[in-house]
């Protein structure tokens, strides 16, 4: 029983890894070799930093492929963590534009720079602190997670999905409701920071470990 | 729904110990970083921030060595800070568990290494810290500028346009100290905190003289920080985390309580 936290250079993999060894026994392993990946029974996409950047890497790594491969065959869970949420679309924004995976129909958009709250301050970006998630879709991850939890994040562009039953969390920020939980099959992918959320965060790393979709 | 508001406890780390000076003279020892990182973590701390004030480079590897283990135990944003330089650095402290690394005098010497520091490692890790002083006397209009070396060298540059060229060249987060009020307990300094949130489109980080929990409200409320930063109220626990969240979300301000 392992689980595998895909290492293709981007991101702080040791957040990542530290917290799933805080919620379970099974052998957490960072890597980016393919044979370990393939024998793991769970997998972690992580990212962080720039689209085009974690895209290159992935390609650079070969890596791409193993991931278009787990993506296609659906036969072990699978969580994508903030860029790793963003890949999964068919295309950002960033960097001018930039193909994704395309495992799920939508884009990856900027946050406008002009929104301001009720009382017409200026909202920053990044989105950077924790904000609600509401779960307009059940799932197995948001066991034991009440509607409205706090999560940690920090990006500048967010997930527009295309299809509703493939959305299980929003935030509103400003005028955007981002679609900050996505899924499908035996995949999920949040904007969020689960490693950085707390007690609410834990639990959401635990219900993937214990997923069995 | 907003975002809400931060409350960022700190720890000064001089040789492995938390301490807290008053304008940066006069230390008291508060206890283990671990413990007192694990004892925030508990009550509800949104970020934790770890300015390392150690000179020697032996007690570097104390710090390494402590991010590792604060970053083991407590699953919110650890941000480090003290003697950041070099990528180098910046690598050993996002490998030891830090989420984000605080750039100070590396980035008056060098603005350049910002400008890398983000490329590399993208700006959602970069903070770039500001100390600033005011400088017009009473009567003119305000203006503050830059301090190196905890407060005791100037450098000539105006905070706010130094803030927006640190911004353009990539920091993701600015945390702001005010030299004038660090230690004082007399409150932040509104004006250059507000001064600052408001020419700058990354969130703020307000620092410096908090005394109790009225003014971790003003430095949101006047002074439009995006966060608050606090030592000594927290250390020798004349006020909680939990019960300043109350507080602040009491007087209208979006917490997560």
């Amino acid at each position: 029983m392992t689980i595998a936290v895909i290492d293709y250079g981007m991101g702080n993999l040791h957040s990542v890894a530290k917290a799933l060894e805080h919620v379970t026994h099974e052998n957490v392993l960072v890597t980016r070799d393919a044979r370990s990946i393939q024998g793991a029974t769970r997998v972690v996409l992580p990212g962080q930093g720039a689209i085009r950047d974690c895209m290159g890497e992935l390609e650079r790594t070969e890596l791409s492929g193993l991931v278009r491969e787990l993506l296609a065959n659906q036969s072990k869970p699978l969580l994508g963590i903030c860029v790793g949420q963003q890949m999964l679309m068919d295309h950002s924004d960033e960097n001018g534009g930039v193909d994704c995976l395309g495992f799920l129909s939508g884009q990856v958009r900027k946050f406008p720079l002009d929104m301001q709250d009720t009382q017409g301050a200026r909202l920053k970006v990044p989105h950077m602190g924790w904000n609600l998630v509401q779960q307009p879709n059940a799932h197995p991850l948001w066991n034991g997670i009440e509607p409205g939890a706090h999560f940690y994040f920090v990006h500048s562009y967010y997930v527009a999905a295309e299809q509703d039953e493939q959305v299980f969390g929003t935030t509103e920020y400003g005028n955007v409701s981002a679609h900050v939980a996505v899924g499908r099959d035996a995949t999920f992918a949040v904007q969020f920071h689960p490693e950085k959320s707390a007690r609410d965060g834990l639990r959401l790393l635990e219900n993937f470990v214990q997923w069995t979709p | 729904m907003a975002l809400s508001k931060r409350i960022i406890p700190c720890l000064d780390v001089d040789a492995g110990r938390v301490v807290k000076g008053v304008n940066f003279v006069g230390i008291r020892d508060a206890g283990d970083p671990v413990e007192v990182a694990q004892r925030y973590n508990q009550q509800g701390a949104d970020e934790i921030t770890f300015l390392d004030i150690t000179a020697s480079h032996e007690d570097r590897d104390t710090t390494v060595d402590m991010v590792e283990r604060i970053a083991g135990e407590v699953f919110i944003p650890l941000t480090v800070g003290g003697g950041i330089r070099t990528c180098d650095d910046i690598r050993t402290m996002l490998n030891a568990g830090a989420d984000k690394v605080s750039i100070n005098t590396a980035a008056v010497t060098n603005p350049d290494f910002v400008r890398e520091a983000a490329e590399r490692f993208g700006s959602q890790c970069i903070v770039v810290a500001i100390d600033a002083k005011r400088v017009s006397a009473d009567g003119e209009p305000a203006r503050w500028e830059i301090f190196t070396h905890g407060g005791r060298r100037p450098t000539g540059l105006d905070a706010v346009e130094w803030a927006q060229k640190m911004v353009e060249y990539g920091a993701g987060e600015l945390l702001l100290t005010s030299m004038d009020r660090d230690g004082t307990k007399a409150g932040f300094d509104l004006g250059v905190t507000r001064a600052i949130s408001d020419a700058v489109a990354v969130p703020v980080i307000a620092s410096g003289g908090v005394g109790n929990l009225d003014h971790l409200v003003e430095g949101v409320s006047e002074g439009h920080a995006d966060a608050v930063l606090a030592a000594s109220i927290f250390h020798f626990a004349e006020y909680t985390i939990p019960e300043a969240k109350r507080y602040m979300a009491d007087r209208g301000i979006t917490m997560r309580l």
